[in-house]
């Protein structure tokens, strides 16, 4: 049984017009996969495809309009309020601006104590002891517990942000951009930091990222979104070796390559040369797309 | 010669009875039709190198030493009075976010208009030359965009109205700070080989400020590489990519993720950027570097030749290039 498994998420937001009718903006359409356990699990799309409300769908941050969520076989949806702060403790999420996603009147102490208060786990000792735990797990030193976030630089930012994230022993995290406002050299670290985590502390991610070298590098399997759809989902080798789906193969021909000697040889795309609600197709085991 | 041509150039901010230097003794040229990148990451200086050209510093910052020598001309020398009529008509600025350069109010038509008239220019039509300008940036039907307003284009387009606006003037130089950072890879794409045809058809220079490596592969023709305000490394672009002279560059060509194939991990730098108070003496890179030693600390850095056209500022690299001298010169001196 997979860890997640989502099927024909929908999410539409209704404006009223004043001097217009009425408009329906349809985020998230028909959106079906599944995450296996200990996988990371890649949603890349361009701004606006739909992949961060897919993720905040998944752990209600934003109601679904239709579909179902399953989490460890349980209903995600159908949850009353009470419930589903029991099952927040096993799903967190990973924020991509480790300056605006940080309390700045707040000790460090605090922020990464925070998950712990609001659930009301073990006796404020513990939890202090468990915050210092927490920080060095994340490569901090507990001197940081005292200071507050202006005092750190966007990495060891991130880093208090992936702590509070796992301050309640989840086993599902949703990275949302988590390595996007950080630059090359302090990214990698961060990308290492959540692959030792999920090492050490078995977790299954869902990365959702712009940015396609880098979920090359980190994703199990990929699902590229447009639109509002999946247009393809695949294991990471046979998205990026055989694209399917004539935007993933045009958003692949436009990764920019670190290398003079590959000239770029970009494939446009025509919107209206597919069809957007043909329905996805399995091409090959694990692979399919709209196609 | 070179178009521009900038030394020594420091642009410093006070921190109570001193000037830190952000900007540290910058020298480049830039030929005509030639493309710079200038590269680095956040607190490289890479930004404020490009507003100093422009004498754009913010208050309280200042350039506090060196000389920006446009077509023979020290603009050092200018009266602000003077400046302005530098920048847009000889050098203009293609900033990252392009609504915050437009003015939400106007029509993409009239602010172009403006511009060309406040410079004498468009002719007898303006509005004309307008409409052919929005076409040479590859806008689709420009009659119908030169009426429409900045938020009713997308972040592409938009990016598209700026360069027309950058080049209504025809200034020799253009200077591009993170031009694509804030679009969608697909329309960077876009941008970019605009950017690049726009270069030949009009013989102009380019200064492409980015922190990304991968725009710079197929857009520049010479990388500076910028580290605590200093360059640390310039070399043309094949160069750079495939013999890095500077161990900051080597490992940021390391860290890029796609670069090594190794599952799973990357390979990142230690440590972060200094901040410009805790500078250490000597080489700034050197907390951060694997092939750090005793030379490094405290010794005052240069940029060292690699060859003509490549210079590194690492010491290993004047090592280097002692020993190949000693040993050139052959046994007579041992």
């Amino acid at each position: 049984m997979p860890l997640v498994d989502v099927s024909a998420l929908d999410k539409r937001y209704e404006r009223a017009g004043l001097w217009h009718a009425r408009r329906t903006t349809h985020a998230v359409r028909d959106v079906t996969f599944s995450i296996e356990s200990g996988e990371t699990f890649g949603l890349v799309g361009e701004s606006g495809s739909g992949k961060t409300t897919t993720g905040r769908c998944l752990l209600r941050l934003i109601e679904p309009t239709a579909g179902r969520v399953r989490f460890n076989g349980e209903d995600v949806l159908g949850l009353d309020r009470h419930a589903l702060r029991r099952l927040r403790r096993q799903m967190q999420m990973v924020f991509q601006d480790p300056y605006t996603s940080l309390n700045p009147r707040h000790r460090i102490a605090t922020i990464v104590e925070e998950p712990l208060d609001i659930h009301r786990v073990g006796t404020p000792t513990w939890r202090h002891a468990r915050a210092t735990e927490l920080l060095e797990l994340v490569g901090l030193d507990r001197a940081a517990l005292g200071r507050y976030p202006h005092e750190f630089s966007g990495g060891q930012r991130q880093r208090i942000g992936i702590a509070r994230a796992l301050a309640l022993e989840p086993s599902f995290i949703v990275a949302d951009e988590p390595v996007s406002a950080l630059d090359v050299s302090v990214q990698a670290q961060i990308v290492n930091l959540l692959a030792d985590l999920q090492q050490q502390l078995s977790l299954t991610y869902l990365f959702i990222s712009h940015d396609l070298r880098l979920v090359r590098h980190i994703c199990t399997r990929v699902a590229v979104m447009y639109r509002g759809r999946i247009v393809e989902l695949a294991p990471v080798e046979a998205l990026f070796g055989t694209p399917q789906h004539p935007y993933t193969r045009a958003l692949l021909s436009a990764v920019p390559v670190p290398d003079p000697d590959v000239p770029p040889q970009r494939i446009e795309f025509d919107p209206s040369s597919v069809d957007l609600d043909a329905p996805l197709r399995e091409i090959a085991p694990g692979h399919s797309a709209r196609v | 010669m070179s178009l521009l041509s900038v030394r020594h150039l420091t642009t410093a901010f006070p921190a109570g009875d001193r000037w830190l230097p952000a900007v540290q003794d910058v020298s480049f040229d830039i030929a005509r039709g030639e493309t710079l990148a200038l590269v680095g990451e956040s607190g490289s200086g890479k930004s404020l190198t490009a507003y100093s050209l422009l004498r754009l510093v913010p208050p309280p910052g200042r350039i506090i030493g060196g000389d920006i020598i446009l077509d023979g001309q020290n603009l050092m020398d200018l009266a602000e009075a003077e400046m302005e009529k530098v920048r847009g008509a000889r050098i203009s600025l293609i900033f990252q976010e392009p609504m915050s350069a437009l003015n939400p109010v106007r029509t993409i038509g009239s602010q172009l208009t403006e511009a060309m008239t406040v410079h004498g220019l468009g002719g007898a039509d303006p509005k004309a030359a307008a409409i052919a300008l929005l076409g040479t940036v590859r806008m689709d039907d420009p009659a119908r965009r030169f009426d429409e307003y900045p938020h009713q284009l997308s972040g592409g387009l938009r990016q598209r109205a700026l360069i027309a606006l950058a080049l209504c003037c025809r200034p020799s130089l253009i200077v591009a700070d993170e031009p694509t950072t804030a679009l969608d890879v697909t329309i960077q794409a876009e941008i970019l080989n605009l950017l690049r045809q726009l270069k030949h058809e009009f013989g102009l220079s380019l200064l492409l400020i980015t922190h990304d490596l991968g725009v710079v592969a197929h857009t520049a023709d010479r990388v500076a590489v910028m580290y605590a305000g200093r360059i640390v490394e310039e070399a043309p672009v094949r160069r750079l990519f495939k013999s890095p002279a500077h161990p900051y560059t080597q490992a940021l060509l390391r860290a890029m993720p796609g670069s090594t194939h190794s599952a799973r991990r990357l390979s990142p730098i230690e440590g972060h950027v200094p901040a410009l108070q805790e500078l250490p003496p000597g080489c700034a890179f050197a907390p951060r570097c694997q092939w750090v030693h005793e030379a490094c600390v405290g010794e005052t850095t240069d940029l060292y030749p690699v060859d003509a056209a490549h210079t590194s500022r690492c010491v290993l690299v004047r090592e280097a290039q002692r020993l190949a001298a000693d040993q050139a010169q052959g046994p007579s001196h041992s």
